[in-house]
């Protein structure tokens, strides 16, 4: 996809809250990364290609490898990114002092998204979120090794995708924060092949292609691999765990 | 069995040479340098078992179905005979733990997708302890523990730890304190059981026998509704450590040795297995040390397995009658992973601290002597036990003298405090731990709580407000861990933060007690 077209285009990202519908079950678009036309930040556009089907497959098992169905979703992400090294901990990505906001609360949700990497040391000197804003102009966050180590807060993701992130790019995940990921459905936790954050720089335009496991840099010029996010991916499409099992059938469909 | 292939699987340990030979492995330069450079005594050493998933007991012919302990309590709590690393298994929860910091967001959840009028699974599986934000003036941090305590009364749940009157914590009978320290003491922690919770520390409880994770909230939110949870069975590191534990270590020694040895990525998505007779011979808070810190290493969960320690333990506390424990055998080593046995020499030297800002930033405290610092804090779920104290108190008492830095005590827990107030400390003629702290002019002991070992809000007692050099028996060291995103928190044993509040610089602990 031409960058040129994506950057003068005025689709921006529609990133609910919560407790706004995001289930699909309620959800007037059955994709549930869904575009909505506005104008406040048109860098940041985010395209969902037609909303194909994608495969429901059971949770990844040893023999996935050899279905040869594989589960692909076609979203593509397209923004600015800000640029993480090793080891960013829970603590950098939402400091405790924080962590008085109850994430199911929708306004302290969203006043979750004005700290979100708060904790990071001065030698980053641009701000991912400036002062006064609830979200961030960058939608991409591109870690290195053990993005999200430390504590089990769901706060980190929920902080994240509060502000505004997508997706995170990191070349490996402390556990727990993969986990919160995928099951808040917040961002996506996509791996790298190769160690990406030090060739690109904060403000980058890159476009994330979920489907084709393809990051592309666009101000360098450079595409990279990333790791397949296989079943993990229709989880954050349909905006969580429980969100996915009503679509999927494994739960029934809220009463109330 | 490819030598080659082992040591390329865990490339973090190096080896002691003789043993190299004695395994016939084939000796590769890079380790040798390190071995020669490193290697000074094997009186701790321990032997880590490098993760070979792709060969199951089974292929050898000798054993069908050889489980490590955390694959044993995972089948068991499965309802399956048996599973391997990398099956995704729904696993019955035996219980769930949820504190003031995560708990409402995962009440939020559970209401939200099962409704307003639902009932958690088990109204006495669920364990809801307030213990990170209690003594402080936020309103939103004061408005958590009453979310919780609503909920806990419209659920008639059995354990609730509650506090109300903040201005003094012992007028709260119910309020234990931090979390961790609580569940053991409380006999919540039960060999062979599935304990989660809300907190990336759960993991200490693995020190009895079970298996103990870190969940979020929306994870906590599903287990409050079904009582189970989807888990993938973690492929186990063993850590073999065997010898006498010289008496100026700590089991905080050990695990900073380990997490520095395999970094703090280590063990991603791993269990910890730790045996041997060093391990054996540590007392339940000491292996609830070790456990705890497996997270720091990026493990899911850390094991030890339940012996007569830890029967002895919830006996004394009437915490459990015998015949409620499951009783899991240690596997031998043949029916476990792998006959070949790696060494990593564990420094005899080290009394350990973890530099800033990573708690593999790992260093002799002797190395560090020149560090000068502004306070020591003593606390936590790593390092705020009974022991902890004693272990500290044990260093002022041998030096006689006083603190040169401020000292900041905070007991994990009511049970602890009480402890610090009323245990006589060995060889001080009947003293206890808070008249020698008095004595050395630390800070009298605060409030049971997790306290500033996270931070928290502004007006928790010691959180570090300014950009200050603090030694630490805390767990974590990242940037603004303790409040201050340029401080600095050298994590160390409670024999090292005491020897350091002796001298105002870090401090290797043999300077007071030999």
């Amino acid at each position: 996809m031409a960058a040129s077209t994506a950057l003068s285009s005025s689709i921006t990202t529609f990133k609910s809250s919560p407790f706004q519908p995001r289930a699909s079950s309620i959800n007037p678009l059955p994709s549930v990364k869904f575009p909505s036309i506005s104008s406040n930040n048109p860098l940041i556009s985010h395209f969902v290609s037609a909303p194909k089907n994608s495969t429901v497959a059971p949770l990844r098992s040893a023999a996935a490898s050899t279905t040869p169905e594989t589960t692909k979703t076609a979203t593509t992400f397209h923004g600015l990114c800000y640029v993480l090294g090793d080891n960013i901990d829970t603590d950098q990505i939402i400091p405790a002092e924080y962590l008085t906001l109850v994430p199911s609360n929708p306004d302290e949700y969203k006043k979750l998204g004005s700290y979100a990497l708060c904790g990071l040391p001065s030698s980053y000197q641009t701000r991912f979120v400036e002062p006064g804003e609830f979200t961030s102009k960058y939608s991409i966050v591109i870690g290195g090794d053990n993005f999200g180590c430390g504590s089990s807060r769901e706060h980190a993701p929920v902080a994240l995708g509060a502000a505004g992130v997508l997706a995170v790019v990191a070349e490996s995940y402390a556990r727990i924060f993969f986990r919160n990921s995928v099951s808040t459905g917040e961002v996506y936790p996509l791996e790298s092949e190769k160690r990406i954050c030090e060739e690109c720089k904060t403000g980058d335009v890159l476009t994330v292609e979920i489907g084709d496991s393809r990051l592309i840099n666009h101000t360098t010029g450079k595409e990279y691999k990333l790791k397949p996010i296989g079943d993990a991916g229709p989880v954050i499409e349909a905006g969580g765990i429980f969100a996915y099992a009503r679509k999927a059938g494994m739960i029934s469909a809220r009463e109330a | 069995m490819a030598a080659s292939s082992a040591i390329a699987s865990s490339s973090t340990a190096f080896i002691n040479k003789k043993d190299v030979g004695l395994f016939a492995f084939s000796s590769q330069s890079s380790f040798s340098v390190q071995t020669a450079r490193k290697r000074i005594s094997k009186k701790i050493v321990s032997v880590m078992t490098p993760q070979q998933t792709e060969r199951k007991p089974a292929t050898t012919g000798s054993v069908k179905t050889g489980m490590t302990m955390t694959e044993k309590i995972l089948a068991k709590a499965s309802d399956k005979p048996d599973v391997s690393p990398g099956d995704n298994v729904w696993v019955n929860v035996d219980v769930l733990m949820t504190h003031d910091v995560c708990g409402p967001g995962s009440i939020g959840i559970f209401k939200k997708e099962f409704g307003q009028n639902a009932k958690v699974w088990d109204r006495e599986k669920l364990v809801i302890i307030p213990d990170h934000y209690i003594f402080t003036t936020d309103e939103r941090a004061n408005r958590n523990v009453d979310i919780l305590r609503d909920f806990c009364n419209e659920q008639n749940i059995k354990y609730f730890y509650d506090i109300k009157d903040l201005g003094n914590f012992r007028a709260n009978p119910d309020y234990k304190g931090v979390c961790h320290v609580a569940l053991a003491q409380e006999g919540h922690c039960r060999p062979g059981e599935v304990l989660l919770g809300t907190d990336s520390h759960t993991c200490t409880a693995g020190a009895f026998g079970q298996f103990a994770t870190g969940i979020g909230n929306t994870d906590a939110g599903f287990v409050l509704g079904t009582g189970k949870i989807l888990l993938k069975v973690p492929p186990t590191l063993r850590f073999v450590m065997d010898g006498e534990m010289p008496d100026y270590l700590l089991a905080k020694d050990l695990i900073l040795q380990i997490i520095g040895e395999i970094s703090v990525a280590g063990a991603t998505y791993k269990a910890m297995e730790f045996v041997g007779t060093t391990v054996e011979s540590l007392t339940m808070e000491e292996r609830m040390t070790l456990c705890n810190m497996v997270v720091e290493a990026g493990g899911k969960n850390g094991v030890i397995p339940a012996d007569k320690t830890t029967y002895d333990y919830l006996e004394e506390g009437l915490l459990c009658p015998m015949n409620l424990f499951i009783v899991m055998k240690e596997p031998a080593c043949s029916e476990f992973l792998t006959d070949e046995h790696w060494e990593i020499v564990c420094l005899k030297d080290c009394n350990l601290s973890s530099k800033p800002h990573s708690p593999d930033n790992r260093a002799l405290a002797r190395e560090c002597k020149d560090v000068k610092i502004d306070r020591v804090y003593i606390g936590s779920c790593t390092g705020g036990k009974t022991e902890d104290f004693m272990a500290a108190a044990k260093v002022f008492l041998a030096s006689g003298k006083k603190v040169k830095v401020p000292t900041f005590l905070v007991p994990a827990t009511q049970k602890v405090w009480m402890d610090v107030y009323s245990l006589p400390v060995p060889g001080s003629g009947g003293k206890t731990c808070s008249q020698i702290f008095e004595e050395a002019g630390c800070d009298t002991p605060a409030s049971p709580s997790c306290g500033a070992c996270l931070g928290g809000p502004k007006d928790t007692y010691a959180r570090m407000n300014e950009a200050q050099v603090c030694v630490s028996t805390t767990n974590r060291n990242f940037p603004g861990r303790m409040g201050h995103k340029e401080g600095q928190i050298y994590l160390a044993s409670p024999y090292t933060a005491a020897a350091s509040a002796l001298t105002g610089y870090v401090t290797d602990p043999r300077e007071f007690l030999q």
